[in-house]
């Protein structure tokens, strides 16, 4: 499984999907259960972090926007530090994942709806005080209503898809 | 998703912290003058919640709100963890430029439309 992962990987004919920010390129099949497992303990992990360091916080997301805390800066510098020593550890080491694949960092290309889609991330950010995972975290925290905002979010991915051909890239 | 909903959960139900959030004193005094409580929440109740569903409030805060946050992020390929985190920490300029656009179209949003959709509403 292993020499057939890295050939498939340093085949320059194949076009790896990069459409997914966390590409998922996993070549093993897995049962439905076993390869939801693992994602699961990272995501109960993760959603306690949000909660805890009260990233998912509307008023944290104010504070950041009005220049008046250092948390916000903090957490996600903090992150953003921790992510380079990851990513260095892992191709320096050459780390596999649990099927013992390579790891492949997708390099990104430029478009224009990092632009235009960034700029209306940031608006949307601003007012609803999350970002796409924090959505589920402030939900689980007992502010039902949000539900509401994430269905709204799941219907704008839609219109992107829909609209993917005409808007400007 | 289900994993980050289950963590909410937990990290409220069992890890959770009765102190008020702590936030900044200038925050405070400039989201009472828009009249927005700084309740001791995580969020506004006065804001998040259901009775405001089918009000001005709602749609903006939640049905514009979240559309903004769910198109953008897929147009820009990725939110703050694909691009500011990982995107970053891959040393990607593409990420730099969509992370600097997220804080534009946050500063925008708080300074500018916040204050007039606070005033409106």
């Amino acid at each position: 499984m292993q020499k057939i992962s890295e050939e498939f990987y340093n085949n320059p004919l194949i076009e790896h999907p990069v459409e997914c920010e966390a590409s998922n390129d996993q070549l093993t099949r897995e049962t439905l259960i076993s390869s939801n497992i693992k994602y699961l303990v990272v995501g109960v992990l993760f959603g306690i972090v949000f909660v805890k360091g009260e990233i998912i916080s509307w008023y944290r997301i104010q504070e950041m926007f009005r220049l008046q805390a250092f948390h916000m800066y903090g957490v996600i510098g903090t992150a953003v530090v921790v992510g380079i020593i990851s990513v260095w550890l892992i191709k320096r080491f050459k780390i596999r994942t649990m099927q013992g694949e390579m790891v492949v960092f997708h390099k990104k290309e430029f478009n224009w709806g990092n632009v235009i889609g960034g700029t209306m991330f940031g608006l949307g950010w601003a007012i609803t005080g999350a970002c796409p995972g924090p959505l589920f975290a402030q939900i689980g925290s007992g502010f039902l209503v949000v539900i509401i905002t994430f269905l709204s979010a799941l219907v704008g991915t839609w219109f992107y898809g829909l609209l993917r051909e005409r808007l400007p890239h | 998703m289900t994993g980050v909903l289950l963590g909410g959960i937990v990290a409220t139900q069992f890890l959770s912290d009765p102190a008020p959030i702590q936030i900044s004193a200038n925050t405070v005094r400039d989201l009472e003058a828009l009249h927005v409580q700084v309740d001791g929440n995580l969020m506004p109740a006065s804001i998040f919640n259901m009775d405001n569903l089918f009000t001005m409030k709602g749609l903006i805060f939640f049905v514009m709100g979240g559309f903004l946050v769910g198109f953008g992020t897929r147009y820009a390929g990725g939110c703050t963890s694909g691009h500011s985190i990982m995107g970053l920490a891959g040393l990607q300029w593409p990420s730099l430029v969509a992370t600097c656009c997220f804080m534009a179209g946050g500063f925008a949003m708080v300074h500018i439309f916040f204050p007039l959709i606070m005033r409106i509403i």
